[in-house]
């Protein structure tokens, strides 16, 4: 019958044109246009003309720009460490936490991941500013301190400055640790839980300590979903922005702060399309390293 | 020694436990301090000078963060209703249909979940002021256009996933049954299909719901200065001082998102349970 064809038709249609429209005009278009941009040149304070120039993109090759480049693949590299080194004893005792307590530690690592951006680096500034709680902290210990030495009569260490741990390098790398460790915790998890339990067994009833078993069972045994969590807390600290910019100085921009420059004050459209192209660039790249890490055949074994 | 610690008992090795305690203070000890110190009878955020409600007082006389919150809470709730049928449509296309160029759709659906943020903003900023410039001068809500659609754009491809994922379990012969009891692709879709959706499309939502209402980076790109979302708000009053009525503000959203979690387990544990029994 023609007439259920037709209906096969138009519900396929029907279900196919709405998700590929939108997809195409209010995601594929914008991209399109910024990727447009980048090939163009400012010619008055509002009118771009795009002439297919690469001069955006020679630009963005200079020292100055590859320096924040740079600077920035190094402080989410440095951040995506601290957070393998601070997550996965966290994963690890998740995995082999009790029935009863795996889905509130769960809960715990998540819910800060749900908890407004914004609202979590707020609350750093106000724990690291110089009238904070840690420097708060630190003074309380520093006149205990100058009391004590007055008590076994030495002389007392004199005012307290306040530690600077704002606006730094140290607070970026810091802020961003604090932000992204879910993005960690969570991969790790997924990975450590496939773990056939019995391997860590064997290899601790063989006689290996358990630093042995971790770097010569546990590790080799769940690189992919390592890869995958490096990869995943790489990816967004990449792109951090409002990070950088709250906790960070003047010299602690990374790449999408001075796209946002661009954008906003430098009012230079289309150095900064060439600039968000470029970190875009630098994104799938990440991601098509993690599809070919998670392609390939499961880690090789230690010594099998 | 009256317990041994059998050998994969990870958490009852103190450096363990040590650790995890450092780690969970890490992660919350700033946001206690945040909710803390929304009570603080003081003008200075770090001394505690007893209790007090007045930055909350405060919070709800304040017109433009009261509006700030209001756009949020539209424009999260609009992104929700559109992803929702745009994210469920896509999972359903993936799901039952095999077309030419279908791989290529898919990588398309899935593209906005790793385009960085501040790129998916500029490209949101060219094409609200190049392409298709929303008209600033329309009645609220309408004037928050632009940011509902950039908001559907990352909302979408959550709502997909989850949605695809329940899909997977879908028994395709009880939708054919359906078929050859004489109803059509509709009728099928609303009766049989719809109804085993149900969870993935709550949880779907309120993924949506809690993403919409926490972005900064796209709203920040889109938004005009009547168009303020309650994040962008905040932004700029603690670009200028770091006030208890900020604390005050951070302490109901924060509370928004535990009521949004706890909603989205409850529904979960409900829905594992109907499918256990």
């Amino acid at each position: 019958m023609a007439t259920r064809t037709q209906e096969r038709r138009l519900a396929f249609l029907a279900t196919a044109l709405p998700p590929i429209a939108w997809v195409v005009v209010f995601f594929l278009a914008p991209l399109a246009i910024v990727w447009a941009y980048s090939f163009g040149q400012n010619v008055s304070l509002t009118e771009v003309d795009i002439s297919g120039t690469f001069a955006n993109y020679a630009r963005a090759l200079q020292p100055l720009y590859l320096g924040i480049f740079a600077k920035s693949i190094f402080v989410a590299g440095l951040t995506t460490l601290l957070c393998l080194i601070v997550g996965f004893p966290v994963a690890l005792a998740i995995v082999f936490a009790s029935e009863r307590w795996r889905p509130w530690m769960l809960l715990l690592i998540m819910l800060p991941f749900w908890t407004n951006l914004l609202i979590r680096t707020y609350a750093l500034i106000a724990v690291l500013r110089t009238e904070g709680y840690v420097n708060f902290t630190l003074e309380w210990l520093w006149n205990q301190g100058s009391w004590l030495m007055t008590l076994v009569g030495l002389q007392p260490l004199g005012d307290f400055t306040p530690l600077q741990l704002l606006y730094n390098n140290f607070a970026v790398v810091g802020g961003l640790v604090y932000v992204h460790l879910p993005f960690m915790v969570l991969p790790l998890y997924a990975a450590l839980d496939r773990l056939d339990k019995s391997l860590i067994e064997a290899s601790l009833d063989l006689g290996a300590g358990h630093l042995r078993t971790l770097f010569s069972i546990v590790v080799p045994l769940a690189l992919p979903g390592i890869i995958s969590g490096i990869i995943i807390t790489f990816v967004p600290a990449l792109g951090a922005y409002l990070t950088p910019d709250l906790l960070g100085g003047p010299d602690s921009q990374m790449i999408a702060n001075v796209i946002e420059r661009q954008f906003k004050r430098a009012n230079d459209w289309p150095f900064g399309a060439a600039l968000s192209f470029l970190l875009m660039y630098a994104t799938f790249a990440a991601i098509a390293l993690r599809a070919y890490f998670s392609r390939g055949k499961p880690a090789p074994g230690h010594g099998v | 020694m009256a317990t041994r610690r059998a050998p994969l008992e990870y958490n009852r090795m103190w450096q363990i436990r040590a650790w995890l305690f450092a780690v969970f203070f890490f992660l919350y000890a700033p946001l206690v301090a945040l909710i803390v110190f929304s009570f603080n009878d003081s003008k200075r955020i770090t001394v505690w000078r007893g209790f007090t409600f007045r930055y909350y007082e405060k919070l709800f006389n304040n017109d433009s963060l009261l509006l700030a919150f209001a756009n949020s809470l539209t424009i999260a709730f609009m992104a929700t209703l559109i992803s929702l049928v745009i994210g469920a449509l896509a999972a359903v296309l993936l799901w039952r249909y095999r077309f030419t160029g279908r791989t290529a759709v898919e990588g398309t659906f899935m593209l906005p979940l790793v385009v960085p943020e501040i790129c998916m903003g500029v490209a949101m900023l060219l094409f609200f002021t190049r392409v298709l410039p929303w008209p600033n001068y329309l009645v609220w809500p309408l004037n928050l256009g632009s940011i509902i659609i950039a908001h559907v754009s990352f909302c979408f491809p959550f709502v997909a996933l989850v949605v695809g994922a329940r899909l997977a379990s879908f028994n395709k012969e009880q939708e054919e049954a359906a078929r050859d009891l004489g109803a059509n692709d509709w009728q099928a879709f609303r009766d049989v299909l719809l109804p085993h959706l149900r969870p993935a499309l709550i949880a779907g939502a309120l993924l949506a719901f809690t993403l919409s209402l926490d972005d900064f980076v796209i709203t920040f790109f889109t938004s005009g200065p009547d168009t303020v979302t309650f994040p962008v708000k905040v932004y700029s009053m603690l670009r200028f001082s770091v006030t208890p009525e900020v604390n005050a503000a951070s302490t109901m959203l924060i509370l928004l998102t535990i009521v949004l979690m706890a909603l989205m387990m409850v529904l979960q544990s409900r829905a594992q349970k109907k499918a256990g029994g």
